[in-house]
């Protein structure tokens, strides 16, 4: 069936059946940087943004199900060639090491921090725990986020949000 | 891994919705969060010939108080509960729960009532239900009935609804200021499945006996669990240590796990224990008791 797709503001038409997994449809559509990792819902590395604050793991919704909703992806966090806070601060902090977890992530970071803009490490820790990361032990990425937070709270000088 | 190929409908109305079910009977499914429906299709656990996906159904995404119960919509995500100020004041039992099904990601997609009628014996909101003592609103074609959630988890996986059926709403009776609750769980990791879990809820006279108290257990047998036992203990008592640990007693007895990766029978058997005792003490802490 015929759908379109808002991802990263631009429409994509797309022909999939019901059973398309909403990951393999951003995939197919060019968007390569929403991983697939453990097909079971656990790992987070699929995580998108539905509706600017909705985290969800894209192998577990259809793509004919995210009609009508504006779903990020991880290129979309970029505002032209200025890197998203979250995506600054996971390199200044070095969030990240083989990288396969880092979209998931940052989308989930992001959605917690549409929910918690000012969360403790604990929150961020409790709020990223459906996000597996194999190399870093957890401990960047937890100060990326909280450098990304204190970088959102800034007025001046911070990317556009979506 | 991808599912088997499915008729898709999304019905823009209740009785659209229930009209797909009613004429495709036990072919159709419902897609409500589908965050334990399509890992399984995925896994071809479940092979529905029909979706009917209820995400675009108006008005079912909604929490009231009214007529002395907390209502539910069927599109309730378990994040709607978790960030919900009033949940987290006043329904301990339900904030605990809502902190800890499935991971936070998991939560912005997931529904308590997908959750109810998917029934599996380890899913958390079946015992909270139980002890919390919920009903279900069941719609129809010719009308909707409720059901105490007793008479609505009949067995594992397998609920009171029939075909052409569809849980509207679930209402939870609002708590006296005397009452609190909690949920203790064990899982392996965050996003596992519970290895053994107890939900509690109580509510103390103004003397500080026990007026009621609603005692049930997550993945200790072929389906969640009202301990009717623990509760005859404990009603209308005062709550001491001794009899916490007779009632938590209980729950190992009516355990009946199926031993796994998560641990051996025993073991499952004794964490019901455990945890029902742990539960006790914790609701009772969150209403100023301490018990010795």
């Amino acid at each position: 069936m015929e759908i379109t797709l808002l991802i990263n503001g631009a429409e994509k038409k797309l022909n999939v059946e019901p059973r398309t997994l909403l990951v393999h449809a951003i995939r197919d559509a060019g968007l390569t940087g929403t991983h697939i990792g453990c097909d079971s819902s656990s790992c987070g590395v699929c995580t998108v943004v539905l509706d600017g604050k909705t985290a969800v793991k894209s192998c577990t919704m259809f793509a004919v199900q995210a009609e009508g909703h504006a779903i990020t992806t991880i290129e979309g966090m970029a505002n032209g060639g200025k890197l998203h806070p979250l995506q600054q601060a996971f390199y200044d902090q070095h969030g990240l090491q083989c990288g396969y977890c880092t979209p998931g992530m940052i989308m989930s970071a992001h959605a917690l921090l549409q929910h918690n803009p000012s969360p403790s490490e604990d929150e961020i820790r409790f709020g990223l725990s459906g996000n597996l990361c194999r190399c870093t032990g957890y401990q960047n990425i937890v100060k990326a986020v909280q450098q990304a937070a204190q970088m959102l709270q800034q007025p001046v000088g911070t990317a556009a949000d979506d | 891994m991808i599912p088997a190929a499915f008729e898709y409908k999304r019905p823009m109305s209740l009785e659209e919705a229930i009209r797909y079910l009613a004429e495709r009977g036990s072919d159709a499914r419902v897609l409500a969060g589908g965050q334990s429906l399509i890992p399984a299709m995925r896994y071809r656990l479940a092979q529905p010939a029909v979706l009917v996906d209820i995400n675009q159904l108006p008005n079912l995404r909604y929490m009231q108080q009214e007529g002395g119960m907390l209502t539910m919509g069927a599109l309730v995500r378990d994040t709607d509960v978790e960030f919900d100020k009033n949940i987290q004041s006043r329904y301990h039992l339900i904030s605990d729960v809502s902190r800890v099904v499935a991971d936070p990601i998991v939560r912005y997609r997931g529904t308590v009532v997908g959750s109810l009628c998917h029934n599996d014996p380890s899913g958390d909101w079946p015992a909270a239900a139980l002890a919390a003592r919920a009903q279900l609103v069941i719609q129809g074609s010719r009308g909707s009935r409720v059901e105490s959630i007793d008479d609505f988890i009949v067995d594992s996986f397998t609920t009171s609804v029939g075909e052409g059926e569809l849980v509207v709403e679930v209402q939870f009776p609002i708590p006296s200021a005397r009452t609190s609750g909690a949920y203790e769980k064990i899982e392996r990791k965050v996003g596992d499945f519970a290895t053994a879990a107890a939900a509690i809820q109580i509510e103390l006279t103004e003397a500080g006996m026990i007026k009621d108290v609603g005692v049930a257990v997550t993945a200790v047998a072929q389906k969640p669990l009202r301990v009717a036992e623990a509760e005859n203990i404990l009603r209308g008592e005062k709550p001491t240590l001794d009899l916490i640990r007779a009632a938590a007693a209980e729950a190992a007895k009516i355990a009946d796990p199926n031993p796994d990766a998560r641990g051996s029978a025993a073991y499952k058997k004794d964490m019901a224990r455990v945890l029902v005792g742990r539960g006790l003490i914790k609701t009772l802490g969150r209403l100023g008791v301490v018990v010795a």
